[in-house]
């Protein structure tokens, strides 16, 4: 596990940030000012967690029950990772 | 000009919403049309939460409320509000004069989710200079502090030209001190007002070169803190700029009176026949009105860019520019070092310019009108 996913850290979307399902293209949507990032997969579904609650394990443990089998822990906290470093989380 | 057809193109990502021609500053390069619209044609509240309320349908996420100044609509909130519902993002594209607390509070409990701000210079008496406007870079000053009060992210916006390359450094200072998450340093565009002060707002290449060899230090500075995009000067790369990600494929613009464009500047380019939202549904002018159509692709292409490799990357270059310099808006655009046109953009960054004209500053009027009209003018006078 990352230091940050580690350490209590509770992911929260940015203010600036929204996210949204677009039924039109059939795809999640991160929209920052000036851009838009398509969530592949079940990334919308990561992100929604992030609400300030939870803390990673947290969250690694409710996507675990809802989608047994899949490698969660193993690729869920570098996700929330990866979206900390552009500044997407806090 | 292309029937309607089976194929549907990629839904639109962005809306630029130009709702008023109206504004307070008067800057030489605006990119509203030298035709300005007038207020009495309008769109009128109802009709603006209708083409949200479609755009919405049709796939849009972005819009940009912008005018001219978007503040001069008095029912600015309802139009916040109709994106939201919509589920589009909004952002207010402003020159900062008439934002107050109150305002700028009401915007927010409608939507209002980011803000975009034009600055002209670093330096209070060029800005308000190049805006021709006493005390409008106090008013954006003070607008920036209520932004940054209110937790919305805040852009900046400069349009570069000879008069303020010199002070890049400065002004990326400014955005830092007035706290900017992203600033954009856009090169002027030589269509409408811009290409009527074109030789008042053309650089030198060493001003050029200077202001580029600032931003590639600041970007490596400001990384993780400010965006820092810059905008091409295309006059001078010698390569054509993708213009709106190509015709029709990411955006429109609707203009204060409902007339629907590919890009802003679209409705100088004859025969456009542009559509309006009064008369047709945004999903049929987006999907099949001839003016969408009419530059989609790759098949309308004409010169050095049909079967070049980088058609899929510019598109051809901008269309706008192609007409403004050459009458034909089908040709490749001049600025593109390939184009057999390219001299006409050459002979201006070549040009020497010790002093350069006056402004001709926005406004309505102001532009040199068609021969009988000003005659009538000069008659009237």
């Amino acid at each position: 596990m990352t230091p940050e996913a580690a350490s209590g850290w509770r992911p929260a979307l940015a203010p600036a940030l929204r996210l949204r399902h677009d039924p039109v293209r059939g795809k999640d949507l991160l929209v920052l000012p000036e851009r838009v990032v398509v969530l592949e997969g079940s990334g919308g579904t990561v992100v929604g967690l992030c609400d300030g609650t939870r803390t990673v394990q947290g969250i690694v443990g409710e996507l675990a029950e809802r989608f047994p089998g899949a490698p969660v822990a193993a690729t869920v906290p570098a996700f929330l990772d990866s979206l900390r470093r552009e500044g997407w989380l806090t | 000009m292309t029937a309607p057809s089976a194929f549907s193109p990629p839904p639109p990502w962005a809306l630029l919403a130009e709702l008023t021609h109206a504004c307070p500053l008067h800057c030489p390069y605006c990119s509203n049309p030298l035709d300005l619209a007038r207020r009495s044609r309008e769109l009128t509240t109802e009709e603006w939460e209708d083409v949200l309320r479609q755009a919405g349908e049709l796939g849009v996420v972005h819009t940009h409320l912008s005018g001219g100044e978007p503040l001069l609509r008095p029912d600015l909130e309802r139009i916040v509000a109709a994106a939201e519902d919509a589920g589009i993002y909004t952002q207010l594209v402003t020159s900062g004069t008439g934002l107050d607390e109150a305002r700028l509070a009401a915007l927010t409990a409608a939507g209002l989710r980011s803000v975009q701000l034009s600055v002209q210079h670093a330096d209070p008496r060029a800005g308000d200079r190049i805006a021709g406007r006493a005390g409008s870079f106090a008013a954006k000053e003070h607008a920036a502090r209520l932004v940054r009060r209110a937790g919305l992210p805040l852009g900046l916006n400069v349009v570069l030209h000879r008069g303020n390359l010199d002070a890049v450094d400065a002004l990326l200072d400014l955005a830092v001190a007035w706290g900017a998450d992203r600033v954009e340093l856009a090169n002027t565009q030589y269509y409408g007002w811009g290409l009527l002060n074109r030789a008042a707002l053309m650089p030198t290449r060493d001003q050029l070169a200077r202001a580029r060899q600032t931003v590639e230090r600041r970007r490596e500075q400001l990384a993780g803190r400010t965006d820092l995009v810059w905008v091409v000067p295309d006059y001078f790369d010698g390569v054509a700029k993708p213009c709106m990600g190509g015709w029709g494929a990411v955006s429109l613009t609707v203009a204060p009176d409902g007339t629907v464009l590919p890009c802003p500047a679209a409705a100088s380019i004859p025969g456009l026949d542009p559509p309006g939202v009064r008369d047709h549904p945004l999903a049929w002018i987006w999907r099949h009105s001839p003016a969408f159509n009419r530059f989609r692709g790759t098949d309308w292409m004409t010169g050095p860019c049909r079967g070049c490799p980088r058609r899929e990357e510019d598109f051809g270059g901008c269309r706008c520019q192609a007409f403004a310099l050459t009458g034909d808006a089908a040709r490749t655009d001049p600025a593109c070092a390939l184009s057999p046109d390219h001299h006409l953009v050459r002979e201006q960054t070549e040009a020497d310019r010790a002093v350069a004209p006056p402004y001709v500053y926005r406004r309505p009027g102001a532009a040199p009108l068609p021969a009988p009209a000003r005659a009538a003018v000069t008659e009237d006078a």
